[in-house]
């Protein structure tokens, strides 16, 4: 599914370099949780991967179902199976939510040579997946994420990823801002997503998460460099003895 | 005594009086005195404060826009202006030109009728211009006569009154005098539409809104791409009375509109959102004043800019008359600035004679935020489209502040046409 090779990138505008060789890969159906310390280039990864231009990548490659896709745009990306949930949604005044979400869906599926849904069709499936992450169908009649509360943003970007029905989902930081029922909530919205064919790259601090979404692999990354990697049992000792014991071992 | 040393007058100045100058009639006093005074003044340039940004010496005739005032004998309609549909749906047309005919129905508290007044270019709003109003002298100059609309106290008038002035080969020459009356209600859109090209059109109106009433006033200006286009509108606001106003600016080569409001009753509320949209080479400058004389007056000025290319103007003026306390006045420009080949001018001014009184004023221009397009972008929106979205969301916020369904649905179809040009 994704397969990350000695990527080594910067950014763009003060060529500081923040990943030195990562290496990565992920399986059909894989959960894999990235761990690390503040700084370690965790965001920047899942930036690189969704392609944002703030970012260069100096060396290396990132195969998506084998083909490299360095040369590809944020849409494209996005139009062939990769999401982004973001840490901090995007406020958007003047774009509603509704509008941006049926876009959003029909531009994919026109990317892809899909027939684009009628709109009874696209508002009935927002309806079932706005019930099952509790959002109040009067929040999606407001501009997109605007004066949304933090849990609110991050239940809507679940509901994008419900409705956009990608194959690769980099979760960045999704618990952050999250109190233990929005946790339940989101956490249940992604596993109800789970499939043999759908990844995940969960990007998170703490191990929190992933009592919820349970992840097969964890890997640390720290400097830039996956240092560690090893299953579930790999973030229960993170959450015990800190990093430093980790990077001690790697250094 | 004393003797005027005249300057001599531009070619295109020549011109723009030679222009006046053809349809002058016998005994046309008023006219006449008009034509003689641009002569004497001929038009604004850089050095007078209020025109600084929009010299007119320098603009009118320049070689983007083609010679302006061209001299021709017959004063003849370009097209027949009933041929276009009105802006909002049901509305009662009211054609501005000499010899229209009134509608021949009109709605209850309603009346029409016209006279032979014109512009009075003696009095200038604005302190720092010269000592005669250069719109309603071109305006007089070229014989701009009244059409009084006048609607009665108490009457909520359902369907908006559009006023439009037959374009003529050397432009249109409306001259509206509005009355609305005390506790009554109405929507009046100003429809600048396209004429000739090289045509130099004024448009001028003066509201007079009585006490506890609503006036929505919507000014669509989609003038031809080699016309000029001077406005201006004056308006006085009453007791709790509501004034709100929407510019749209798409079309125009060289485009001066001016709009001066005065509160004459505590309550008074202004409410101003505006649009211009710029490309090529034009030129586009709004000018307002809102004069606070009274206590207990609130304004909101907010305009929106999207510029392809030319050069934008915004000069707003807020002034606060001694006495009038609690004055609550808030002004914003904001600017999208999409190419290098474009630029925008904002010049906010506040004039504050009273002590206890809240004035703000914010201007901004900038690049479409890469935040919000990476953020669309990566749901699968192309870049086009993205961009689309996003430019479409700057100027639909304000747009959408109308509250009034119609407006905004007509409105926004005639920013998403531009766009999508």
């Amino acid at each position: 599914m994704l397969e990350i090779k000695n990527l080594h990138a910067r950014v763009a505008d003060t060529e500081t370099e923040i990943l030195r060789g990562v290496d990565l890969t992920v399986r059909p159906g894989e959960v894999a949780a990235i761990m690390g310390p503040n700084g370690s280039g965790k965001s920047t990864l899942s930036y690189i991967l969704a392609g944002r231009e703030d970012y260069e990548v100096t060396e290396g490659d990132i195969l998506y179902n084998g083909e490299s896709i360095l040369e590809m745009d944020p849409a494209e990306r996005a139009a062939s199976g990769i999401f982004l949930a973001f840490q901090y949604p995007l406020e958007i005044p003047g774009v509603a939510t509704m509008t941006f979400l049926k876009t959003a869906v029909n531009a994919q599926r026109k990317a892809r040579g899909e027939a684009e849904l009628t709109t009874p069709d696209f508002m009935r499936r927002v309806k079932a997946s706005a019930a099952d992450l509790k959002i109040d169908t009067e929040m999606l009649k407001r501009p997109l994420n605007v004066g949304f509360s933090g849990g609110e943003k991050k239940r809507a970007e679940i509901l994008q990823m419900a409705l956009l029905e990608p194959k690769l989902c980099v979760m960045d930081e999704t618990d952050s801002g999250l109190d233990i029922d929005a946790l339940k909530i989101v956490s249940d919205g992604v596993n109800a997503l789970r499939s043999p064919d759908r990844s995940y790259l969960v990007i998170t601090h703490y191990q929190r998460l992933l009592e919820h979404i349970v992840p097969d692999t964890v890997h640390v990354l720290y400097k830039g460099r996956i240092i560690r990697s090893g299953d579930k049992s790999l973030a229960l000792q993170l959450e015990n003895e800190g990093y430093a014991q980790i990077i001690s071992e790697a250094a | 005594m004393t003797v005027h040393q005249l300057r001599r007058l531009t070619p295109p100045e020549e011109a723009l009086i030679a222009s006046a100058e053809s349809g002058l009639a016998e005994g046309d006093e008023t006219r006449r005195n008009a034509i003689a005074t641009l002569r004497r003044d001929g038009l604004p340039h850089r050095r007078i404060e209020a025109w600084h940004y929009t010299d007119l010496r320098t603009l009118v005739g320049g070689t983007q826009r083609g010679l302006i005032g061209k001299i021709i004998d017959a004063v003849l309609p370009t097209s027949e202006p009933s041929f276009l549909s009105p802006l909002l749906p049901g509305s009662t047309v009211v054609d501005l030109g000499a010899t229209a005919t009134p509608p021949a129905s009109l709605p209850a508290g309603v009346a029409i009728s016209r006279s032979g007044a014109m512009p009075d270019w003696h009095e200038v709003v604005n302190h720092l211009d010269r000592d005669v109003d250069t719109i309603r002298l071109v305006g007089a100059a070229f014989g701009a006569t009244a059409t009084h609309v006048s609607v009665t106290a108490n009457t909520d008038v359902e369907h908006a009154i559009e006023l439009r002035a037959e374009p003529l080969d050397n432009g249109d020459r409306g001259f509206a005098i509005c009355d609305v009356g005390a506790g009554s209600k109405a929507v009046f859109v100003e429809r600048l539409s396209a004429g000739a090209a090289g045509a130099l059109s004024t448009g001028i109106a003066n509201l007079a809104i009585g006490d506890g009433a609503e006036v929505l006033w919507i000014i669509d200006q989609e003038k031809g791409e080699r016309e000029t286009h001077l406005g201006q509108l004056n308006v006085t606001i009453g007791k709790d009375a509501l004034f709100r106003l929407f510019v749209l600016n798409a079309g125009g080569a060289l485009v001066r509109m001016e709009v001066h409001a005065e509160t004459l009753g505590e309550g008074a509320d202004i409410q101003i959102r505006g649009v211009n949209l710029l490309r090529g080479s034009q030129h586009v400058d709004v000018t307002t004043t809102l004069n606070h004389t009274v206590p207990n007056t609130t304004s909101t000025e907010t305009f929106r800019n999207v510029v392809t290319g030319g050069h934008g103007v915004f000069q707003g003026m807020i002034k606060v008359s001694k006495g009038a306390q609690k004055t609550d006045a808030r002004m914003a420009c904001n600017t999208l600035l999409l190419s290098d080949d474009g630029d925008f001018s904002a010049k906010p001014e506040l004039e504050i004679f009273a002590d206890d009184v809240q004035c703000g004023h914010g201007a901004t221009a900038g690049e479409i935020n890469a935040d919000h397009l990476f953020y669309l972008m990566s749901r699968g929106i192309p870049l086009e489209a993205a961009r689309a979205l996003l430019v479409k969301a700057f100027v639909r916020e304000v747009v959408e502040e109308i509250e009034h369904e119609a407006a905004v649905e007509a409105l926004e179809a005639r920013i998403d046409a531009w766009l999508e040009q």
